[in-house]
């Protein structure tokens, strides 16, 4: 589907003065963020830094959790978890179609799953996927609702290298089909660094680096001008190269 | 030196013996034939061949064919149907009140607090009470009738169905309601696409252990109470020394047992195809 161009000035969510507390330690200190309509952002912190806070709080998550501030984000959002966090009594079709409406709902489905490269598997257990399958039908029950801001907390955490990179292309690539904004939660600088178009460091609860990446895609890891990139990267998150 | 080597054809067998540390299976393997009857089976024969060699009193032991001619003069004299309806009956409308309580009050119990508030603390107080000892409690209530007799069998049956059901239902993990608030499920499909789903491996432990508390509750009722049914043929034939009666009861309870064991596990195993565990 083609983006609305309204999608371009609107932005998909809007947070101000957004500020979070767990037990009197601040982890969020009033975060002012605009993610623009089908932009594709990564999120940088140390572990412990409040990525997931900031994440979980835009997701609308964070039931009991101490805090203030303005948040507006879209109708449609798609969280995609660390874990697949696929039901183990539904097959792959129906997990992809879960709170899912409609007539219409099972070929969107079976679509979806097309498009990560599941076909064939609709009537498969979880169980009896790999780790990155199973990601990609995760992938794929976030994209059916067509989100209009898709929520990823660390997706590749846990998969094994190869697997992650070929994730990497199949992210970028449904969301140049789609054109979601897109919140990446990561650790690793040169994942962010792959996929995103702009990158923010969270540190001490604020906003420290808001960096736009302005290198044509696909990039690859060794392409030597992202190297000034990932150095400011880690500069901002404390790290030196000879440490 | 080198034509030497290339001429001759070198054959390597393929080597049998190979030198790594064999891996022990951890798994039970693969299951023998008709594996479950194989115990029974060895102690039907041994039973056999002890009677045919006199080894055992017939007035304390009779034989198998003793025993199953006995079955068949009961059966066609009209006796035995008609005490093998009763006790069904009473286990049947037992376990189904039992079932349905412990059901409907695990759901109570863990989707709501207030429910839970209510329900649990008083069930538990109820198991904390050996059910049997109500015995004498219900007949003063309900006489000594059928009503008191499915009544026992009833709270029998629901205690472990409400224990392991409501166990489920409070343990469903939490990245699952966080799944479905991100789906933006409603609380009715919540339930019944996740909670009850997940719940289910839960309720069917409670549900086998109540379909074998049924008959152990049948049995302690009618040997000790009754006026009709298996346990009062067996009662009756204590009094006139006949074992070979109170066998036929025996068998007939082990076969029930057995096959209501069978048929539950059948369903679970329908049921919950999406499990792969050490048992399949």
């Amino acid at each position: 589907m083609a983006p609305h161009t309204e999608q371009l000035t609107r932005p998909a969510a809007r947070l101000r003065g957004l500020t979070r507390s767990f037990d009197g330690r601040t982890v969020l200190d009033g975060i002012d963020l605009d993610l623009p309509a089908g932009q594709f952002t990564a999120l940088l912190g140390h572990s412990g830094s409040g990525k997931s806070t900031l994440l979980r709080a835009v997701a609308g998550l964070d039931h009991k959790v101490a805090g203030s501030g303005r948040l507006d984000a879209p109708e449609r959002v798609s969280v995609v978890f660390q874990d697949s966090r696929l039901l183990p009594w539904r097959r792959v079709l129906d997990n992809v179609l879960l709170g899912l409406d409609g007539k219409d709902a099972e070929r969107k489905g079976r679509q979806a799953l097309a498009e990560v490269g599941l076909e064939g598997r609709e009537r498969a257990w979880p169980s009896e996927l790999s780790g990155g399958e199973a990601q990609r039908a995760a992938l794929a029950r976030s994209l059916v609702r067509e989100p209009e801001l898709l929520l990823a907390d660390e997706p590749f955490g846990a998969l094994d290298a190869l697997t992650r990179i070929r994730m990497h292309g199949l992210l970028r690539e449904l969301w140049k089909r789609h054109r979601p904004a897109v919140l990446l939660v990561t650790h690793d600088v040169d994942e962010a660094i792959v996929l995103a178009d702009r990158v923010l460091v969270l540190e001490k609860g604020r906003i420290g680096l808001d960096l736009t990446i302005d290198r044509p895609h696909p990039r690859s890891y060794r392409d030597p001008l992202l190297g000034e990139y990932r150095e400011r990267l880690l500069a901002a998150l404390g790290v030196t190269e000879d440490q | 030196m080198t034509a030497t080597t290339t001429t001759a054809p070198v054959v390597t067998e393929p080597r049998e013996r190979v030198r790594r540390p064999r891996r022990r299976s951890l798994s039970p393997g693969r299951r023998l034939p008709a594996a479950r009857l194989v115990g029974p089976a060895l102690l039907l024969a041994v039973w056999a061949a002890a009677s045919a060699a006199g080894r055992l009193d017939p007035g304390a032991i009779p034989a198998p064919w003793t025993v199953l001619r006995t079955a068949g003069h009961l059966w066609t004299a009209g006796t035995l149907p008609t005490d093998i309806a009763t006790s069904v009956e009473r286990a049947a409308y037992g376990f189904a009140i039992g079932l349905v309580a412990g059901v409907v009050l695990a759901l109570a119990s863990g989707l709501s607090r207030v429910g839970e508030a209510l329900i649990d603390g008083t069930v538990n107080l109820n198991r904390a009470i050996p059910t049997l000892g109500l015995i004498p409690l219900f007949i003063l209530w309900l006489g000594i009738g059928e009503a008191f007799k499915i009544a026992i069998i009833a709270i029998v049956v629901y205690v472990p169905i409400y224990l392991n059901t409501h166990a489920a239902l409070s343990g469903i993990d939490s990245r699952f309601v966080e799944l479905a608030e991100v789906q933006g499920l409603s609380r009715l499909r919540f339930v019944r696409q996740i909670v009850i789903p997940g719940a289910l491996p839960g309720f069917f432990v409670g549900l086998r252990l109540g379909v074998t508390g049924s008959w152990l509750g049948l049995v302690v009722l009618e040997q000790i109470n009754a006026t009709s049914g298996l346990g009062y043929m067996m009662f009756q034939a204590q009094n006139y020394g006949q074992s070979d009666v109170i066998l036929v009861g025996l068998l007939v309870y082990g076969v029930f047992g057995l096959v209501s064991d069978s048929a539950v596990r059948l369903i679970e195993r329908r049921v919950l195809s999406w499990r792969r565990t050490l048992s399949s």
